[in-house]
């Protein structure tokens, strides 16, 4: 018993700063990306297709006014950066991908602009190209709708069942973490549960396979409403690297793409997996609490 | 590297199976044929002096069409891995439809053989017991939705559990066949999560292979991966230099190292004992972020690629990682000591869901499971890839229960972690990737076998691809360690409290997406 308490007192506390303060990523770490319009050769009109060709998840592709990224899609590999010939596709340690909007998750290239005050911003992720050109991002926010606005009763209590639709194990695994002393999200009244009828929301992960629909609609419909369903990483979002937008179809009969259509998603959270504070900082602002500002 | 020569086994029989080291290709013309019986005495007979079935999987004729003096519709292909002379060992038998089961001679193949049957349509005759593996067929029954095996009586209950759990995990379905308290049988239906990964992997370009291994089963990126990336650099001629090799085994070694710190603080956690389950909780994210310091990712996404890894550990980063790890390490053991020092604990997991040894070769076992019931299958001891550190020391305990798999997992971080500072220490000098002089991708060896086997830290990860003349992809064969711990799972429970399965199952630990692929 004495030794517990020995124990304890060695190890100490151990709760992250965060929200109180910025979270505490590695260098390497590769959160939103940026389009720099005056290098990426594409948006200068070029035909290049460097970065559409390496793209694993085919998160890349060609509009009319250059290129876009789809955060929805997007495995975070960093590929298409090492592949730009001009260095044009940075990816920031910008933890803050998620968003009430669909849309919102689609980066297009944007003018670069260096932050008000020295030393604001964040920096490019270290280990990839731009990664130590000294430069400092400030990106915007994607926009979070509260769903307090809707019902202010979730505000303090919020709970989660999550479902697993053929996910890997990695989304599930860093949704857990959140319930570590580390991450803590039980302070801020958001918990996971065991049984849909006494949940507000699933947490849905996985690209959604063939197996899975009957059980994953068997939950949502015991659940009471108010109810809201917040896809969890590329595969729920979009079937992730499943998916072929291409031919706008999953690659393999076994799946579809992420939640099905006639369940509409209330919170996307991009990532492979979206890193804990990523997850955190998403249901933070998605119960209209208040995060740290970047500059 | 080429295959060593071939092999002949007197005892079992005059035909000779292909012998070749782990991470070889060999030319598929120099893969024997085998007529049945030979090929299924080939296979008891190696299982009988120790070998294991490392993949067994069947490939439609016509993919593969070099030989056609012979019949059948398909080639079942065998991968044993022989850990006494460090090889693995591979034949083929042409079969049409249908097969005599060889599941009641060699247990370990009853899931493969259900596979095949599913996958490819091919009957296993005789099979003793035979149902959907994955649910794989779309027009086939849904899934779950098979025979189970029943117990009757009047105080008898059935307690059926899943696809959806109560915590946060993955999905599949179990059967508790129960007398009161006690389970008398337990039978796992999975197949929830099959994504046709192995179909997919076989039709992809080899560029875009390794994000979707990455994919396979997540809590295992860095084993799968590497497994990947070693198949395809044998099947492109692709050197590693010795820095990528350092690098990918310390992102291996730090994945065995968050598994097993969580599962020991889950383990804790099912038996009440918060104080290790809190401290491990947390450390177990200290491991992952150690993977993000090395490549951005806490399950080392983008860090393993054909040739090497992405990223370089420079000094200053191996000694902050290195520092980082010593404070972790010591906490882990702080946190883990207090089990051990705990009758409480101890009493909790003593007994509870011990598997014998034999039954542990029977089904085939592998991993942290296996070496806890006294065995001591580990590829990386017994089919070290070239170019790699000594490994870590090897570790195991004979009683078969919590209890063992519980000490052998925490023995292996002390193991692991040791291994890590050596490596990081001794890092080679030089390139971590080696890039070709056109920046084009190379082409696979046509007409190709290659088989890699790399120790996850859930045991034997195997990947085996074949190519066609063209240089394409004619299969890709993945074998998580789950697939063949499962059933020891099942087994484990009988006799046991129904209470006692969330430990039970969490000593184990399986993937439910590794077997479902």
């Amino acid at each position: 018993m004495l030794e517990i308490f020995l124990e304890r007192l060695r190890q100490g506390a151990r709760t992250g700063t965060f929200p109180d303060a910025l979270p505490d990523l590695p260098a390497r770490f590769r959160g939103r990306p940026f389009i720099d319009a005056e290098r990426c050769p594409a948006a200068a009109g070029d035909g290049c297709r460097c970065c559409l060709e390496v793209c694993p998840a085919h998160a890349i592709y060609r509009e009319e006014d250059g290129l876009s990224l789809d955060m929805g899609l997007c495995s975070f590999c960093g590929e298409c950066a090492r592949a730009c010939p001009k260095g044009a596709i940075i990816f920031t340690v910008d933890w803050r991908l998620a968003s009430t909007v669909r849309e919102a998750l689609i980066v297009r290239p944007a003018r670069y602009c260096a932050p008000s005050l020295p030393g604001g911003g964040l920096p490019a992720s270290h280990g990839l190209p731009g990664g130590t050109d000294g430069r400092r991002y400030v990106l915007p926010e994607s926009p979070i709708t509260p769903v307090t606005a809707r019902d202010r009763s979730l505000a303090r209590s919020f709970r989660l069942r999550q479902v697993t639709a053929a996910g890997c194990g990695a989304c599930e695994a860093d949704l857990n973490v959140l319930t570590t002393l580390v991450y803590d999200m039980g302070r801020f009244g958001i918990d996971f549960v065991a049984s849909p009828r006494h949940a507000d929301a699933i947490a849905l992960t996985g690209p959604v396979s063939r197996n899975m629909r009957q059980a994953l609609e068997d939950c949502r419909a015991a659940m009471p409403s108010p109810s809201c369903v917040i896809a969890v990483g590329a595969c729920a979002i979009s079937g992730g690297l499943f998916r072929d937008p291409a031919a706008s179809v999953a690659l393999s009969a076994g799946i579809q793409e992420g939640a099905p259509p006639h369940m509409p998603v209330d919170l996307f959270i991009p990532g492979c997996p979206p890193h804990p504070c990523t997850t955190l900082d998403a249901l933070l602002r998605f119960l209209g609490k208040k995060t740290p500002p970047l500059d | 590297m080429r295959a060593s020569s071939s092999e002949r086994r007197p005892d079992d029989g005059a035909f000779e199976a292909l012998s070749l080291r782990n991470g070889a290709a060999v030319s598929l013309g120099d893969v024997p044929d085998m007529n049945f019986d030979s090929f299924a005495r080939w296979i008891a007979g190696s299982v009988r002096t120790g070998c294991r079935i490392a993949a067994f999987f069947a490939v439609a004729r016509g993919r593969l069409e070099h030989r056609v003096e012979n019949n059948g519709t398909h080639f079942l292909y065998a991968v044993l891995a022989d850990d006494a002379t460090g090889l693995l060992t591979v034949a083929r038998a042409p079969v049409s439809g249908k097969y005599p089961s060889m599941a009641r001679a060699v247990p370990a193949l009853h899931l493969f053989e259900r596979v095949i049957y599913e996958k490819n349509g091919i009957l296993p005759e005789g099979h003793p017991w035979l149902k959907p593996a994955r649910f794989e067929n779309p027009s086939g029954p849904a899934a779950g939705d098979m025979d189970f095996y029943r117990v009757d009586g009047d105080e008898v209950h059935e307690v059926s559990v899943g696809p959806i759990h109560a915590g946060v995990i993955e999905c599949g379905h179990f059967r508790f066949q129960c007398l009161g308290e006690e389970v008398l049988h337990l039978e796992i239906s999975l197949g929830y999560h099959h994504r046709g990964v192995e179909k997919l992997l076989a039709g992809l370009s080899p560029a875009r292979i390794p994000s979707l291994v990455e994919v396979t089963a997540g809590d295992s990126t860095a084993a799968h991966t590497w497994a990947c990336c070693a198949l395809l650099e044998s099947l492109t001629d692709t050197p590693v230099p010795p820095r990528g090799h350092y690098i990918r085994a310390l992102a291996l070694e730090l994945e065995r190292l968050a598994c097993h710190t969580g599962d020991v603080g889950a383990i804790a956690g099912d038996v009440g004992f918060l104080p290790t389950s809190a401290f491990c909780g947390r450390l177990r994210g200290d491991w992952l972020n150690m993977s993000a310091m090395l490549c951005g990712s806490r399950f080392s996404r983008g860090l393993l690629r054909p040739g090497g890894t992405n990223f370089d550990v420079n000094t200053i980063l191996a000694r902050e990682m290195a520092k980082k790890m010593e404070t972790i390490l010591r906490d882990v053991r702080g946190a883990t000591h207090l089990i051990w020092d705990s009758p409480s604990v101890m009493a909790r997991l003593t007994g509870i869901g011990a598997l014998t040894k034999a039954d542990a070769v029977a089904l085939g076992l592998v991993g942290p499971a296996s070496r806890a019931c006294g065995l001591s299958p580990d590829a990386r001891r017994s089919h070290p890839l070239p170019g790699l550190p000594a490994p870590p020391a090897l570790c195991t305990a004979d009683t078969g229960d919590v209890n063992a798999r519980t000490k052998v997992r925490c023995d292996e971080i002390a193991a692991s972690a040791s291994f890590c500072l050596d490596a990081l220490r001794d890092l080679p000098e030089g390139e971590y990737r080696f890039r070709p002089d056109a920046d084009e991708t190379l082409p696979l060896a046509p007409e190709r076998l290659a088989a890699v086997l790399i120790e996850g830290w859930r045991g034997e990860v195997c990947h085996v691809a074949l190519t066609d003349k063209g240089g394409g992809l004619a299969a890709y064969a993945v074998v998580d360690p789950s697939f063949h711990n499962w059933a020891g799972l099942a087994l484990a429970m009988r006799g046991q409290q129904i209470s006692d399965f969330p430990l039970c199952n969490k000593s184990f630990n399986l993937s439910y997406c590794g077997h479902d692929l």
